[in-house]
């Protein structure tokens, strides 16, 4: 029991060994990246986590605004039919299984699974690996309690392998194998009864992971406060739902966005607030310090939270942290328990790379090399709190629930 | 028997404080002739008990509090006393008589001349009522108790047992799994005890009780109530939600051995087996810690090797070579410690009308406390001694002797092979996923977790540097970079005092440990404190690699509290450099003192993460891991 977390170890080095084998066809697979010269290299390491942020929340073309105006059309379309979703899941999992059958693997049908759910801007990637998984049981032929338990290692692994650098994906599934196949209850029932408890407790877990937001945006009201000036970086779905929870209590307050270059989600996220006749102001991501005096807070959202407490989240939040800090201004960051990771960065370098490529918009001569890592670190000494599903935390108790969710 | 038996009893309390190094505080050594003359306690067998579990108690707590915590508790159970009685009838008057036979606990705690003296016969009736034969109770119980009570207090001989559920009731909120089976453990041992010891003490007790007779009949409630005044009160509101007795007495700490308060040095050194000159010129800030002459005890020791009845010779074998300095380490000392203990459980017998779980404790506790005069326990030592000394007291009563052996050498093989071995191998395992190739790895002193992530690291065909630093007097270092070199890691000497110029170009710092505390300080060899800062102000991750076993509940903010002093000598000179001589002839003058400290504490701000075998987890957590599994799995 207690030497499980070197098995994590393990488990990683074993994925990380398989990685090479699955990528490229998996790309092959992917929904169409937005990026127009993603197609070019897709022997690179890309972030696909970054790709798809990008493709449902970034503005890259000019008319982002009608673009914008067309997403959010659909994301409300989306929301409306997601509780038809919940209830025609089964036939979402018929879809899967369908694939099976004509498809050649199991892995295969587990990542268009996921990549159908991703497509959803609304769905987090953890929930739609999470829906993706539980796809599996239901559609699984196994016949044994050990049978499907490989299988849904397997299909965990393949998702987990499909794209490394999606932290809240690793962690989604590790959470799920972990909440699904751990109930005493397995041990005593026949089979089939045993099978429909971890669909139950699938769909109860895909709720879980769904409510999160919610409950995150009802916890962070008290530290939203009537006047001030909230700054946030890049487009997070828990911050909007925070910020849209304090519009809808009448809260009155400011917000600074900063443009989230390269992919400029931030345009996006200000022109969510502007729908909420929230009063924003657009930054460029160089302005932050000059800015930083009249912020009051400071919103992020996370990748991925770590064993440390810090948070994994896109490039130049650590920089805007740096900044708060040094200006005694609080750093509040919303995420839910989904993203806690077992992982433990010493420094920046200390992570798996995700790649994203970046548009300068003049030719690079070739001589000159472009930075094009996706997120950076921020250390725990820096962020004041973390809103999660779990209650407002401090940057230690975050290790002390992953010991708790993981041990 | 009957000599080594008191023998026995003596160095018994010492066990309390291994969770560090002092030996046995004096006072308990008062306390145990009046067990004998003052069979007052009749259940004194499980005050015995209670005190054998206790070390584990006491070293549990984590922050040092005075230990006048005992008598406000005495005060809240004399309230319950005084104050119930007349209001409470049948069901509380259960409760009531529950805490006389805690209170005998908790006065076998006091030095036992506390019990004669004349405040406890007079405000606690009911103990003695619950503690004392029928005939006489009742005599006592009528005069101040409801009938509900002297009826109850009429079958006091089978009281213990009659409350245990009622005990176990009252105390399940609020005590451990692991408490209420000590709880109970304590229980089943009195009852037998009092089986044995009956005759013995209901004699002796007709004596006391008559005199204790005389006061209560107008005493018990005024006086009790005078007495406390507004204590009891104060206490009395919180009574509900206290903890039950033996729970505060886990948080009050035994006081630790003060080596600057001379009578108690005076009634440790009576007992001692090792005798030890002290040294005269001691640094005023660490008066409070032993330090000897060294070299005076090792033939002394020897001589007497065929004196020392009670001890074993595996036992004794390893005490010289702590004294020597031949085992040193955390994990090697704490391996020997295993290894010579398994041997003398092996050789056990147990004598005869006693019982192993008893016995076999008070023998491990005078061994204990051999091996504390040799060298001061280190904390992984401690840890390792209270999971030792639980396994015993938990072993089932049903068991014969040789099973009994077998499960305890088992238990200590585990112990080892699980705690130690496999969890440097996992520690190893984490640890090495933070080399990447290209680093410089800087390394302090010689831990041998550290060593064994160096080496697979290197076998892994990562490429990295290491820089090992070493410090005077002990130039451990030496000996890791013999053994790294020889295996073909391309390596960097040097002392501490250059590792400020060598930092620049670290890019990983890994330490050992002896101990990581409760607020995630690092209690380690002296000097890594200040590597640990030169890293820290150079922005360089500092891993610490710590066995969760060494983990300890205790906060220290400063290495002045709790240290270890070595020999003033190895500072003062320097090996193989006779021109070195300038403080010949100095080394006892008056106004030099010369202090060499064996340890040091890192804050927990210098350590960007701590390596265990539960996984990398950031230094806050660490009482996470206490919390969390050191009851699962080193307690039951």
């Amino acid at each position: 029991m207690w030497w499980r977390s070197a098995s994590f170890i393990l488990d990683r080095q074993q994925h990380q060994n398989r990685t090479v084998a699955p990528s490229p066809e998996s790309f092959l697979l992917s929904s169409p990246p937005p990026m127009a010269d993603s197609p070019l290299n897709p022997k690179s390491n890309i972030s696909a986590y970054y790709q798809t942020r990008a493709a449902h929340h970034a503005v890259v073309t000019s008319d982002w605004l009608a673009q914008a105006q067309a997403a959010v059309g659909r994301h409300s379309d989306d929301d409306g039919s997601l509780g038809d979703d919940k209830g025609a899941a089964p036939i979402g999992g018929g879809g899967g299984g369908g694939g099976e059958e004509e498809g050649s693997g199991k892995a295969f049908s587990v990542i268009d699974e996921f990549n159908s759910w991703r497509k959803q801007p609304a769905l987090a990637e953890a929930v739609a690996a999470i829906r993706a998984l539980a796809a599996v049981i239901r559609t699984s032929e196994a016949t044994t309690m050990m049978e499907l338990e490989i299988e849904l290692k397997k299909a965990s692994d393949s998702l987990k392998s499909w794209d490394t650098t999606s932290i809240s994906l690793t962690a989604g599934c590790d959470l799920f194998m972990l909440y699904v196949t751990r109930t005493s209850a397995l041990e005593y029932e026949d089979f089939n009864s045993a099978k429909s408890r971890l669909i139950e407790r699938a769909e109860k877990f895909g709720e879980i992971s769904c409510k999160a937001r919610r409950i995150i945006a009802m916890l962070s009201q008290d530290f939203i406060f009537d006047g001030c000036t909230i700054l946030v970086h890049g487009f997070s779905r828990v911050v909007l739902e925070v910020l849209k929870t304090a519009a809808e209590n009448k809260k009155h307050f400011r917000v600074l966005c900063t443009e989230g270059r390269p992919d400029r989600t931030g345009l996006r996220f200000s022109n969510e607030l502007a729908k909420l006749d929230v009063p924003v102001k657009l930054l460029i991501d160089s302005a932050v310090a000059y800015t930083m005096d009249e912020v009051d807070v400071v919103h992020f959202g996370a990748d991925g939270v770590v064993e440390s407490g810090g948070i994994i989240n896109m490039m130049g939040t650590f920089q805007i942290a740096l900044v708060a800090h040094s200006m005694n201004k609080p750093v509040y960051v919303a995420a839910e328990s989904y993203k806690f990771a077992r992982h433990y960065p010493l420094d920046q370098k200390d992570m798996s790379p995700a790649r994203r490529p970046i548009d300068f918009g003049v030719p690079i001569p070739s001589k000159v090399e472009v930075e094009t890592s996706a997120r950076d670190y921020t250390p725990p000494q820096y962020l004041t709190l973390l809103f999660t599903d779990l209650g407002v935390l401090t940057p230690s108790v975050i290790s002390d629930e992953l010991i708790q969710l993981y041990l | 028997m009957d000599p080594r038996r008191t023998a026995r009893t003596v160095s018994d309390p010492k066990v309390r404080q291994v969770g560090f190094f002092t030996p046995a505080p004096p006072e308990r050594s008062i306390s145990d002739p009046p067990r004998f003359q003052d069979p007052i306690q009749p259940p004194s067998p499980s005050s015995t008990q209670v005190n054998d579990q206790s070390p584990s108690g006491n070293s549990l707590s984590p922050v040092m509090i005075p230990p006048a915590h005992h008598h406000s508790d005495n005060f809240l159970r004399t309230a319950l006393q005084a104050t119930s009685p007349p209001k409470a009838f049948s069901y509380s008057a259960k409760t009531v008589t529950i805490p006389p036979e805690n209170e005998d606990v908790a006065s076998s705690f006091s030095p036992g001349r506390k019990v004669v003296s004349a405040k406890s016969p007079s405000s606690f009736p009911g103990v003695k009522a619950s503690s004392v034969p029928a005939s006489e109770l009742t005599t006592v119980s009528v005069v101040n108790l409801p009938p509900g009570i002297s009826e109850k207090a009429g079958g006091a001989s089978v009281e213990v047992q009659n409350d245990r559920p009622v005990s176990a009731k009252t105390l399940k909120e609020k005590t451990s799994k692991a408490e209420r089976r000590a709880l109970q453990e304590a229980q089943r041992a009195a009852k037998a005890a009092a089986k044995a010891e009956g005759t013995k003490a209901s004699s002796a007790a007709s004596k006391v009780v008559t005199s204790a007779n005389t006061k209560p009949s107008k005493a018990t409630k005024p006086s009790s109530q005078k007495n406390d005044g507004s204590q009891v009160a104060a206490s009395e509101k919180k009574g509900g939600d206290r903890a039950p007795e033996k729970d505060r007495k886990k948080d009050a700490p035994h006081p630790r051995m003060q080596y600057d308060d001379k009578s108690r040095v005076e009634k440790a050194k009576k007992r001692a087996v090792v005798k030890q000159t002290e040294a005269r010129n001691r640094v005023e800030l660490f008066r409070h810690l032993p330090q000897y002459e060294h070299g005076t005890q090792l033939p002394d020791l020897e001589t007497k090797f065929f004196e020392l009845d009670p001890m074993h010779p595996a036992v004794y074998k390893v005490g010289l070579q702590y004294l020597s300095g031949d085992i040193r380490g955390g994990n090697a000392r704490c391996i020997a410690m295993f290894q010579a203990f398994k041997e003398a459980i092996k050789d056990y017998s147990t004598p005869p009308e006693k019982t192993l779980i008893r016995d076999l404790t008070a023998r491990i506790s005078s061994y204990v406390s051999f091996l504390i005069e040799c060298r001061p326990l280190s904390i992984s030592m401690g840890n390792a001694i209270k999971f030792l000394k639980n396994r015993i007291a938990k072993l089932p009563l049903a068991l014969s002797e040789s099973e009994a052996k077998s499960t305890l050498m088992l238990d200590i093989d585990r112990f080892i092979n699980e705690k130690i071995i496999l969890s440097e191998k996992v520690i190893v395992k984490h640890a090495v996923t933070k080399i990447r190739d290209g680093d410089v790895l800087l390394t302090y002193g010689a831990s041998s977790v550290v060593e064994m992530i160096l080496l697979h690291a290197h076998e892994l065909g990562k490429h990295f540097r290491v820089v090992v630093v070493d410090s005077r007097p002990k130039l451990e270092g030496q000996l890791l970079l013999r053994r790294l070199v020889r295996k073909g890691l391309s390596c960097t000497y040097t002392h501490v005092n250059a590792v400020s110029c060598i930092m620049q170009d670290v890019t990983r710092v890994f330490l050992g440990a002896s101990s990581v505390l409760s607020n995630g300080t690092v209690y380690s060899r002296v000097g890594t404190a200040c590597v640990a800062m030169v890293a820290q102000a150079f922005r360089v991750p500092v891993l610490v690699c710590c066995e969760a076993y060494k983990f300890h509940e205790r906060v220290q903010l400063d290495s002045i509290c709790f240290n270890e002093l070595g020999n003033p000598d190895a500072i003062s000179k320097v090996q193989g450099r006779e021109e070195i001589n300038y403080l010949d002839g100095f080394v006892n003058q008056e106004n030099l003192q010369l202090l060499n400290l064996i340890y040091d504490a890192t804050p927990s701000d210098y350590v960007s993460m701590v390596i265990t075998d539960y996984g990398m987890i950031p230094p806050t957590s660490v009482p996470v891991i206490v919390r969390e599994y050191r009851r699962d799995h080193l307690w039951s």
